[in-house]
């Protein structure tokens, strides 16, 4: 009788993915890839959620942003449940999402750059490769660094010295 | 851009809590310790960064530059996330009932367990850079090693908070030697700031019988064998820096048995203000 009524995780992992993230909006919180796990425990809906940054301020609100969406579709017993292990990586952001971002004027991370500490031998490994942050507006490769942070906690801030445009750039961790 | 979301939102809080009890662990057993040396290890580390956060939040809309008023105010938040966890994790140890929050707003001074180099005074912006960089060498190799702690709560918030710190600490090496290595003016203020913290960095390294506890119970590392990956840090960034590594190994001890400078008074005079005040408000 009770399960009759359930919805699918699938169909739960479908209404997640149009819950948008609370300070980009333009990405879902799936395409965030902060959706661990969906799951029935019993009667009740089950949730999981990691966060990006420990103390990043929106964790709260998106809490608040899954409760309303899954009442909303009729969920009456649900459980968040927050899982800090293994870490959030940006890897986690799905090829969706970060041509949503390049498209919203944010540069999507790129795989690989995350800090580790060790500046002076990471500026030698990156130099090596080819691994620019493009400016999303006009894709020049031609951009620099204006600070390590940004806007929100999740990003850095460049400028494009070809168009000159200031944007975010999505920080990999 | 959007900016920051309403934080009156309504059960914010509620949420937030439900949210944390209900906060998942992999289930491996704890390590047998002292519970109390445990508790103690928890707070030395939740209150250092629970100050430093604070101190660092002081520079908000005083920074020499919007991008740095940014990044520090950055810093200072993920200092005070990862201290939500430590904490949180130190109120369920000593089983009493108490929160994070509790721990963090109803102690006085000689409660509070952390380092005396996090509650050195800002300074200049030199100054302040030059304590995040001693400070984030150090924590860096602290968090490496806590990752693979013998107890899984640990282990797991050290490795969440590590990414954090490995960029911070790349934002301090960074500055310190574009200051060092830059204007005369700068590289005096860099070379001051460093032999005026210098004797609050061996307090980093110092061990006691608590210390020793949850090192052999495999919970945390020997603070003594984190000493030299500090040093090699240091040394390569102060030498690019142009500036000179301080000879004297005089260390001013106490932080980490409630025994502070002055200044912890004022921090906690501000910090606490709201609930003393107000006691139990929320926003």
């Amino acid at each position: 009788m009770m399960t009759a009524t359930q919805p699918s995780t699938a169909e739960v992992w479908d209404w997640l993915s149009h819950v948008p993230d609370p300070e980009i909006p333009v990405i879902s919180l799936t395409d965030l890839g902060i959706i661990r796990d969906v799951a029935w425990d019993d009667d009740t809906l089950v949730v999981t959620v990691t966060p990006t940054y420990t103390g990043c301020p929106a964790t709260s609100i998106i809490n608040l942003d899954i409760e309303t969406a899954l009442r909303g579709k009729g969920i009456g017993k649900l459980r968040l449940k927050r899982q800090i292990s293994p870490p959030w990586t940006t890897d986690w952001i799905s090829a969706e999402g970060r041509e949503k971002l390049r498209a919203y004027g944010i540069a999507p991370p790129i795989d690989g750059t995350a800090a580790d500490g060790r500046l002076m031998g990471r500026i030698d490994r990156l130099a090596g490769g080819n691994r620019v942050v493009a400016c999303p507006r006009c894709g020049s490769s031609h951009t620099s660094k204006v600070s390590q942070f940004g806007s929100t906690p999740c990003k850095a801030s460049y400028r494009c010295d070809d168009c000159l445009e200031p944007f975010d750039y999505f920080k990999c961790i | 851009m959007p900016s920051l979301p309403d934080m009156n939102t309504p059960d914010v809080a509620e949420l937030a809590r439900e949210a944390a009890a209900h906060s998942h662990h992999t289930e491996i057993p704890t390590p047998d310790v002292d519970q109390d040396a445990f508790l103690e290890f928890l707070l030395r580390l939740g209150d250092t960064t629970l100050i430093l956060g604070h101190r660092v939040s002081e520079w908000c809309g005083h920074s020499p530059a919007l991008e740095e008023d940014i990044a520090l105010a950055n810093v200072a938040l993920d200092l005070i996330g990862q201290t939500q966890m430590w904490l949180g994790l130190a109120a369920e140890v000593e089983g009493k009932g108490r929160t994070a929050d509790d721990l963090a707003y109803l102690r006085d001074a000689w409660d509070f367990r952390n380092l005396l180099l996090v509650e050195r005074p800002n300074g200049d912006f030199g100054h302040t850079l030059m304590r995040q960089f001693l400070f984030d060498a150090w924590h860096f190799e602290l968090l490496n090693a806590l990752a693979a702690s013998t107890d899984a709560r640990v282990g797991e918030i050290a490795a969440k908070a590590l990414k954090e710190v490995a960029y911070h600490l790349e934002r301090s090496s960074d500055l310190v030697i574009r200051l060092g290595d830059g204007t005369e003016e700068s590289n005096r203020r860099m070379r001051e700031a460093l032999e005026a913290l210098w004797a609050y960095t061996g307090e980093m390294f110092t061990a006691d019988e608590k210390d020793r506890a949850v090192a052999e119970a495999g919970i945390a590392p020997d603070p003594e064998s984190l000493r030299a990956a500090w040093e090699a840090t240091v040394r390569d960034v102060l030498e690019q820096a142009t500036l000179a590594v301080p000879a004297s190994t005089f260390a001013h001890k106490g932080g980490k048995r409630g025994v502070h400078t002055e200044h912890l008074g004022y921090i906690l005079a501000e910090m606490q203000f709201l609930q003393r005040a107000y006691p139990g408000s929320s926003w």
